[in-house]
């Protein structure tokens, strides 16, 4: 036993001591996905001299885990949970950093003919009518809330569709990979499709209406709160994320020649 | 079936070039499962000798237990010790969450009953056979123990290389409690998900051969270390 102990106190130790400033930060996976992180990580380190440490989960588990204290600070996309976040004090205050959109993916064929839609409110209309194979994440992720809010504001409730409609509880990429394998509709972030290698059957059939701009916001979490917070890293990451050298990097990252988000931060 | 060989080929190709990335966790992946197997070996291996020759009561119920443990869902145990090393959790103040010690307390906790369970078999059959001689000659229970221990050496590997088996391919506890951080806590399993997660099937692939390759060259190295399977020798 007293074996084992040691054991467990070394690993501990050495994990413990391997890096000199690390902060945790919980992202959304279509952050990540984007690839936008691979940009901006090691030029953070470069100039501040701070690890990262991302956890890739979807704004649901993001939030909890701020809640918990188990990360430092939380970069999510879902306006109407950050807000009960910081109502309920976990959080110091919100900052906008950026944002990108949402796009709607389907079948090559379009059998609900959605491509020339004029809004997205319409296309979601023609999608629930031709009631073909839709996909939703439904996993409580800021994507499967922005789908919800589409819906709700095309007068549609989901939680009454009929077998059409399948909720996968994945991230991003597994629910493309359903939609891939069902040759079905799905709502993804921009970046996520693009990056996306398994494309299969399906094409973007319908973008750019305002209604579904993301944004993404930064929240600290309160050290009134989680004491062991490291407040003070997470405050020069602010400062970074809303700094030129952050917007630079945001407005100018493309994939396959498309810019993929717009910083839109206030620099106070 | 094409993209299994375009995965064989990225494989080969990832190998060879000794990508830095992936030697990383490969090696992260050991560290983890190796820890763990032999924390839990050090419990699980006395224990279920013990099990095998002492009587006590509620005996059959410990062993129907660990038993059923062998069964314990992993992403359960990973919610379990995730609560438990939340920093709102009980042992939250130790700051273990997201680090790979809290990887290898998960994986303890999963193999352990295996382990215990494999020896406490092989260990009541070579019970039945010495029982008599170690009875008259007033050994301590300790002293059978650890005669059992040492005379079943060979199944005792067999328990290890189990629970090795059931830890290096292991994902949904680690995953939960590991937080698949990139340079910190992301290991083959782990990074096998994501890569599926971005529709990379080729890459994705290519680790899970190489995770395969790697649980091979363990069970060889383990076999040529303790000189089993080979003629004359046992």
């Amino acid at each position: 036993m007293i074996k084992t102990l040691t054991v467990i106190a070394s690993l501990a130790a050495s994990t413990t001591f391997a890096a000199a400033d690390d902060l945790k930060l919980a992202v959304t996976t279509s952050f990540e996905n984007a690839g936008l992180a691979d940009v901006l990580l090691p030029q953070i380190k470069a100039d501040l001299d701070l690890d990262v440490q991302l956890l890739v989960v979807g704004t649901g588990q993001a939030i909890r885990l701020g809640e918990a204290g188990d990360v430092d600070a939380i970069l999510v996309h879902s306006r109407k949970a950050e807000e009960a976040f910081l109502a309920a004090g976990y959080g110091t205050h919100r900052r906008e950093i950026m944002y990108n959109d949402f796009v709607v993916i389907g079948p090559k064929a379009d059998p609900a003919g959605i491509a020339d839609d004029g809004s997205v409110i319409e296309a979601m209309q023609d999608i629930a009518e031709a009631k073909p194979a839709f996909v939703s994440r439904g996993d409580d992720s800021g994507t499967h809330k922005a789908e919800l809010a589409v819906w709700a504001s095309a007068g549609l409730d989901a939680a009454g569709f009929g077998d059409w409609y399948n909720a996968v509880g994945a991230g991003m990429g597994a629910a493309l990979n359903t939609a891939a394998g069902m040759d079905a509709y799905i709502l993804s972030d921009r970046a996520s499709w693009l990056k996306f290698g398994n494309k299969a059957g399906l094409a973007l059939l319908y973008s750019s209406d305002p209604a579904l701009f993301n944004q993404y916001a930064f929240l600290p979490v309160n050290p009134a709160k989680h004491p062991h917070v490291k407040n003070d890293l997470v405050l020069q990451l602010e400062d970074w994320l809303v700094s030129d050298t952050a917007k630079d990097l945001i407005n100018g990252y493309t994939i396959g020649g498309e810019t993929l988000f717009v910083f839109n931060a206030n620099a106070e | 079936m094409t993209e299994i060989f375009e995965g064989l080929r990225a494989a080969f190709w990832l190998v060879i070039a000794l990508d830095p990335e992936l030697i990383d966790i490969a090696l992260r992946s050991l560290q983890v499962t190796l820890s763990a197997l032999v924390i839990a070996c050090v419990i699980a291996i006395p224990f279920g000798t013990y099990l095998a020759i002492s009587r006590f009561r509620r005996r059959r119920l410990v062993i129907a237990v660990v038993n059923a443990m062998m069964g314990l869902p992993p992403v359960v145990v990973g919610l379990i010790v995730y609560l438990l090393l939340s920093r709102s959790g009980p042992f939250g103040v130790l700051g273990l969450l997201f680090t790979p010690t809290a990887m290898v307390i998960a994986q303890v906790i999963i193999i352990t009953p295996l382990i215990a369970s494999i020896t406490h078999q092989a260990m009541r059959e070579l019970w039945a056979e010495y029982h008599d001689l170690l009875i008259s000659m007033h050994t301590s229970k300790w002293q059978r123990v650890k005669t059992l221990m040492w005379d079943g050496r060979r199944n005792l590997l067999t328990a290890a290389l189990a629970g090795f088996g059931r830890a290096i391919g292991e994902v949904g506890a680690i995953m939960i409690v590991g937080g698949n951080i990139d340079n910190v806590t992301r290991v083959l399993t782990t990074a096998i998900a994501l890569e599926t997660g971005k529709g990379d099937f080729a890459l994705a692939l290519a680790l899970g051969f190489v995770l395969i390759a790697l649980a091979l060259l363990v069970n060889f190295a383990i076999h040529w270390l303790s000189r089993t399977e080979r003629e004359g020798l046992w």
